[in-house]
């Protein structure tokens, strides 16, 4: 029981995942695509964590830790970066 | 003691952040996550603000859980509004005067609008006066705007006593 | 596995796939970037959490031993998404994207964008 719900749970996050990819590349703009990948590493947790949890084994637990905070270092530095270029220092 | 711990809450937050990762209470992790929580205070102290502190424990926690209830219910109306047509949807910008004044407070703020469905803030004007929202369905300017400073800023206040 | 705990974790995992799905749903079918800051930052959060505390749950009950871990995560990304919503929003204020045409108070923009007060 608990499996079926794990993949149909990685079902919907594949699904969401896919939705994040069109948007990653229609855009139309470059913040656009900054917030698509944002999303896709959020929802890449969560497909890491269900997968933990589909092996019943405790050690994916640091690949999403890990990816948790390159997400949020690499939004935060592209957007330091992109309201930086725009100002005249 | 208030100089050996010059940010209580953010020792406390790291010890137990630092008991979490290792998910363990045993003694050589406490006294590793203590000294840690001891160093990095202590460490970063010179590049710091000083900002007001805590003056009501009580309170925060209880504002904590009525955020939480308030992420889970309008995360509800947020998902029932974007799997709608969304040609009914009616966003726009507000801008919220603020009462406080300091930078953390002003910060917990923005962050409970964000973390709130519905809104986002984006922008706090350059006197602190000022931060501007934008709202994914404005259907009541006047009230919105109210609801945030009655519901978040005035607990705000009494949780940092200014 | 208690049947009520295994109920509990099931009802978890399939609400935070849910969100998150409605999320990315937000994030592909809503028309402007404002609006679109909306979905991710949110839904997901909650998404996430539902289904980090349904895999602490799991864990908890399956393995001697409380597994605690995951709140990590979960406390990092709720601290963490307001943070970036913010900044994505500044750096679209100060690209000067345009907001949908029935905004309502487009004008706003104008002085949020100079960080002034509204006039």
């Amino acid at each position: 029981m608990l499996t079926l719900v794990v993949l149909i749970s990685c079902t919907f996050v594949g699904v969401g995942l896919l939705l994040n990819l069109w948007r990653l590349l229609k855009g139309p703009s470059v913040l656009d695509r900054v917030l698509a990948l944002d999303t896709m590493y959020i929802n890449s947790i969560a497909l890491i964590v269900l997968l933990g949890l589909y092996f019943g084994s405790p050690l994916y637990f640091e690949g999403a830790l890990l990816i948790a905070m390159l997400g949020f270092v690499s939004t935060a530095a592209l957007c330091k970066y992109l309201v930086r270029g725009d100002l005249i220092e | 003691m208030r100089r050996l711990f010059p940010f209580p809450y953010l020792s406390l937050l790291l010890l137990i952040t630092w008991l979490l990762m290792n998910n363990s209470v045993s003694p050589g992790q406490i006294l590793l996550g203590g000294i840690l929580a001891l160093v990095i205070p202590l460490g970063t102290a010179s590049m710091r603000k000083t900002q007001p502190t805590l003056k009501k424990p009580f309170l925060a926690v209880k504002y904590l859980l009525m955020l939480m209830g308030d992420i889970i219910v309008s995360n509800i109306e947020v998902a029932i509004q974007v799997l709608g047509p969304v040609r009914n949807i009616t966003p726009g910008f507000i801008a919220v005067p603020l009462d406080i004044s300091q930078d953390l407070p002003i910060t917990l703020l923005a962050s409970s609008i964000s973390l709130t469905p519905g809104t986002v803030s984006l922008e706090v004007s350059e006197d602190k006066q000022w931060l501007y929202v934008h709202v994914l369905n404005l259907v009541d300017e006047a009230g919105t705007i109210a609801n945030i400073k009655q519901r978040y800023e005035s607990p705000l206040r009494e949780i940092f006593g200014c | 596995m208690n049947l009520f705990v295994e109920w509990l974790v099931i009802i978890l995992l399939l609400l935070g796939a849910f969100f998150l799905m409605v999320g990315s749903i937000g994030l592909a079918k809503l028309p402007d970037f404002y609006t679109r800051l909306h979905a991710p930052t949110k839904a997901s959060t909650l998404g996430i959490g539902a289904v980090l505390i349904a895999s602490t749950l799991f864990f908890s009950v399956n393995q001697d031993g409380i597994s605690v871990k995951e709140l990590v995560i979960t406390l990092f990304l709720f601290i963490t998404a307001p943070i970036t919503a913010h900044m994505m929003g500044k750096a679209a204020m100060h690209k000067e994207k345009p907001a949908l045409e029935r905004t309502q108070n487009r004008h706003l923009q104008d002085p949020a964008r100079h960080r002034q007060p509204p006039t």
